[in-house]
């Protein structure tokens, strides 16, 4: 059927009209300058498409990759060790949810599901898939191992969404510093609470300054101490004694971020940085560094224990009486506290609190947690507070307070900010001078001294040259007042002593003495021992080398006169 | 159809010879590639809105025949009917699109549709191609009888629309309606002086709309600066032609497009770029091109004023849409929300297009000698 065959002529225009005739000519004229138009349209659109389709795939890699990587970066930063070893990490996990709209039988639905999740509650299960909703969740956080299972069930509603999860592989390890994050990945403590935004954002890991094997190993030791002494708790710190930088934190008990809901509040809670005690004797080390520093005392001067201080109806005793005249290195070792108020008295209320303030004292801690302590302390300061202050009662501070103050004592006085974050190459945080160097090393001597002939021989971990000072503060009672069972022993040092790097603290609560203790229950007792332990196996991590102490070298360091004003007998210091 | 011989001279048979089977035949390859795009771009887009996989599908494949009876059925009237029916439809629109103002539901910050027994009707897009046969009409009775005010008239009418489609509101549709009529307008002879008038208000106009509509101004402030806000929309889109390359993923096999809000309306064309690739993308633009270009050169022996400026201005808004939308997903102009003529889900603009080619058919077709008809 051509069309040629009986085609029509076409008439030429039938001239209505001469005038509608010169519109019809006048339009047919623009109408080329629109056909142009859209001509000119098309063959752009055609090009773009091109352009888009094929010339931008090949050459401009802008779109495509950069949402690839918009979608790489789901759910938070990952945080590290100094190391780079995992902390916490975030995993997308297959949760399983089901439109009951969609679900054929329920019953047999729930009977399917629980021949993979034995522990689903099925009444619980039928409740939810019969719902008048679109969408019940029915279990979060499936492993692909079950997904894979469930999928095979092939139970028409139940369907499967990719939720992120944070992971923390070091359990318990680390947990108080580290924090939690809810199940909306929002961050609730530590520094996952501290940093929410950074981690929300980066894609970059957060370099923590703490060590896991470290960690590891106060958390073990501390544990121990713990366990044996059937103690309620403790805590300990190891702080790089030069940068500020917290290797190891620990508070017991602790918690696993895994089984959050689980963990009681005590176990939530970080003694090291939120809780505020009375250090007891460890605050002698302030009491004599601030009275070498002001030049009311010195090495070789002293002060008479043999009677107790009388005081607005207080009395001051010493724990070991030793009913005579004692040098400052005597009243150090012997943990005099009549002879440190006698000392705190001669220099003033004045000073103890300045210098107080410049350790750092009277401030919130400035490391990057959000669980910081303030420290308590007398708002009006009179000579019995001077006095009791001298050797660690009537002021209350953080375990990491004092660590951060003992660290700024023996590394020559300088005070630096600690951290929780790993300070990389050529970060130096600014310090500032709070006693001279020469206190500093006089301080040095004197604390070896306590761990060679003292209260702390315990903590002498051979090679590794441990100076410091125990200490065994009575708790108050929850009626006011003290109680005398109730203690807080600790221990605080630095290591190697003679050229302090570490600081280490480890602190009891409320042991109980045991046999092997003799019944005591003291700093010497309970912390000393974990110290040597934690000292002995960090030290071989951290680089620092062991000596031997009776080099000539050390000793010419340590050297000390402990009896210049006694028996005239010049001691080396062992 | 080989039964119809060129002496029946019953309606089909007379229809058949001389109807534009050309302009026919690209239409219903249109229709046809629509059912497809629609099969792959809407389960994902019904899914999101908790609907059945197939909601989309089986409303459009339910529109499908309507939409070809109706292209079929008004290909037949002669053009005396032709404007009857735009009359009518007009009218009958206009009151509709007042109703829609006081009883519509309101979609995404909108009052377009008005939902009537299950169906919601969106007026504005019928209104489209009776105004524009109605203004052609006005025009040419403008041009034949000097004391008829015709244009005038369609002037008002158009003022009346405006304001009733900008009070939805809607600035495509508006943008799209002002613009078939100005083309009329100049293709009826407007002096030159007017129509450089005519382009200067336009452009003033959508300066004011973009001032006074703070949606119009988010679009083009991330068109004209896509750091100033959200453009996942146009970004997924050209994502998803980029993923289509030269040869598109295969039909239903897109992944860019399940990412892409409206795929199955404003964004189906580059659901056909992701699936089908350039080379039919291309063909689809230029089966537009065509359609367009063939209508013009189909009227260029027209010897009646009104058939010519109806025509003209059925294709210029048929063109026109279509270039809208595939400047739109291309980034061309600023993302505007337009359906793609005959290819995107729409039961509204499905049937006003059928409308608009159906007439489009019947004024095209060879009259020898029957001018009475007009």
């Amino acid at each position: 059927m051509k069309r040629e065959l009986g085609k029509v002529p076409e008439r030429p225009f039938i001239k209505l009209d001469g005038v509608v005739n010169r519109f019809i000519e006048v339009a047919k004229n623009r109408m080329l300058l629109v056909c142009a138009v859209f001509s000119f349209a098309f063959v752009l659109a055609g090009l773009r498409l091109l352009d888009v389709s094929v010339i931008g795939g090949l050459g401009e890699p802008s779109v495509i990759s950069e949402s690839a990587r918009a979608t790489l970066k789901t759910g938070r930063a990952d945080i590290v060790d100094r190391n780079g070893i995992l902390l916490a990490t975030s995993l997308s996990v297959p949760s399983l949810y089901a439109d009951p709209s969609e679900v054929l039988d329920a019953e047999a639905a729930a009977d399917a599901l629980k021949t993979v999740l034995f522990n689903l509650d099925k009444k619980n299960i039928l409740a939810k898939l019969k719902q008048k909703k679109r969408f019940v969740w029915l279990k979060r956080g499936l492993t692909p191992e079950q997904q894979l299972k469930i999928n095979a069930l092939g139970v028409p509603g139940f369907h499967f969404q990719e939720e992120d999860r944070r992971f923390y592989p070091q359990g318990r390890l680390g947990s108080h510093i580290i924090g939690f994050s809810g199940t909306d990945a929002v961050g609730l403590s530590g520094v996952e609470k501290q940093f929410d935004g950074i981690l929300r954002d980066g894609s970059e890991p957060l370099s923590l300054s703490i060590d896991v094997r470290i960690q590891h190993i106060l958390r073990e030791e501390i544990q121990k101490q713990i366990e044996s002494f059937e103690a309620i708790g403790g805590a300990g710190v190891l702080l790089d004694a030069n940068s500020g930088e917290i290797l190891g934190m620990v508070s017991l008990p602790d918690f696993d971020p895994a089984f959050i809901k689980g963990a009681s509040l005590q176990a939530k809670f970080n003694t090291a940085t939120l809780g505020v005690y009375e250090m007891g004797s460890t605050f002698k080390i302030f009491n004599t560094a601030l009275a070498l520093d002001l030049g009311s005392a010195t090495m070789t001067s002293g002060y008479d224990a043999t009677n107790p201080i009388r005081i607005a109806r207080h009395t001051i005793n010493d724990y070991h009486p030793k009913k005579r005249w004692l040098s400052v290195p005597e009243i150090f070792m012997y943990s005099s506290n009549i002879g440190s108020a006698k000392m705190a008295d001669e220099f003033g209320a004045l000073a103890q609190k300045e210098f107080m303030k410049k350790l750092g004292f009277f401030d919130q801690l400035d490391v990057e947690l959000p669980e910081r302590a303030s420290p308590i302390f007398p708002a009006r300061w009179r000579r019995i507070n001077t006095m009791t202050i001298s050797y660690g009662h009537g002021i209350a501070v953080s375990p990491l307070h004092l660590t951060s103050g003992v660290a700024t004592i023996v590394n020559g006085g300088i005070r630096w900010p600690v951290t929780i974050l790993k300070r990389h190459a050529g970060q130096q945080a600014v310090g500032k001078q709070v006693i001279s160097s020469k206190t500093s090393l006089d301080m040095r001597r004197i604390l070896r001294l306590v761990v060679e002939n003292g209260t702390g021989k315990k903590a002498s971990a051979n090679g590794y040259l441990v100076g410091g000072k125990t200490g065994t503060a009575e708790k108050r009672a929850v009626q006011g007042g003290y109680a005398k069972k109730l203690r807080l022993s600790s221990f605080v040092g630095a290591f190697p002593i003679h050229d302090p790097k570490y600081v280490v603290l480890v602190m009891v609560d409320e042991p109980k003495g045991n046999k092997d203790s003799f019944g005591y229950a003291t700093g010497g007792w309970v912390a000393a021992p974990a110290v040597k332990r934690i000292v002995s196996r960090s030290a071989p991590l951290l680089g620092v080398h062991p000596k031997n102490e009776l080099s000539p070298k050390i000793r010419q360091i340590l050297e000390l006169n402990i009896n210049p004003g006694g028996g005239k007998k010049r001691l080396a210091s062992f | 159809m080989t039964t119809l011989t060129r002496t029946d001279t019953s309606l089909v048979g007379q229809w058949w010879w001389t109807v534009d089977r050309w302009f026919l035949g690209a239409l219903l390859i249109l229709v046809f590639f629509g059912v497809l795009m629609v099969f792959g771009a809407s389960p994902a887009v019904a899914t999101k809105l908790k609907l059945s996989s197939y909601y989309f599908i089986k409303k459009h494949l339910f529109v499908l025949p309507i939409g070809i009876a109706m292209i079929f059925l008004i290909s037949l009237l002669p053009p005396k009917n032709v404007k009857r029916l735009a009359v009518i439809g007009l009218l009958s629109g206009i009151i509709i699109l007042g109703l829609t103002l006081i009883f519509g539901s309101e979609i995404k910050g909108a009052r377009r549709w008005l939902s009537a027994g299950g169906f919601s009707l969106q007026a504005s897009e019928f209104i489209k191609p009776f105004f524009a046969v109605v203004a052609a009409w006005m025009f040419s009775e403008w041009r034949s009888k000097t004391s008829f005010p015709g244009h005038l008239i369609s002037l008002l009418i158009l003022i009346i629309i405006v304001s009733l489609v900008l009070g939805q509101p809607d600035l495509g549709q508006t943008v799209v309606i002002s613009a078939v009529w100005s083309c009329q307008f100049f293709l009826a002879g407007l002096p030159l002086f007017f129509v450089i008038s005519f382009f200067i208000f336009g452009v003033i106009g959508l300066v004011v709309a973009y001032f006074f509509f703070d949606h119009v101004r988010s679009r083009v402030d991330r068109f004209l600066d896509p750091s100033t806000g959200d453009t996942y929309q146009i970004d997924r889109s050209l994502e998803a032609f980029s993923n289509g390359g030269l040869f598109g993923t295969g039909p239903g096999e897109g992944e860019i497009k399940d990412l892409l809000p409206d795929a199955h309306s404003d964004f189906i064309f580059a659901v056909a770029g992701e699936e089908f690739g350039v080379f039919i993308a291309l063909a689809v633009i230029g089966l537009f091109g065509f359609l367009v270009l063939r209508g013009c050169l189909r009227i260029m022996s027209e010897s009646s004023l009104f058939v010519f400026l109806a025509v003209a201005g059925l294709l210029i808004q048929f063109g026109l849409q279509a270039l809208i939308h595939i400047s739109s997903s291309l980034q061309l102009i600023p993302a505007k929300g337009m359906t793609l003529p005959f290819i995107s889900y729409g039961g509204s603009s499905f049937l006003a297009l059928s409308i608009g080619m159906g007439m489009v058919l019947a004024l095209t077709r060879k009259r020898p000698g029957r001018e009475e008809f007009l």
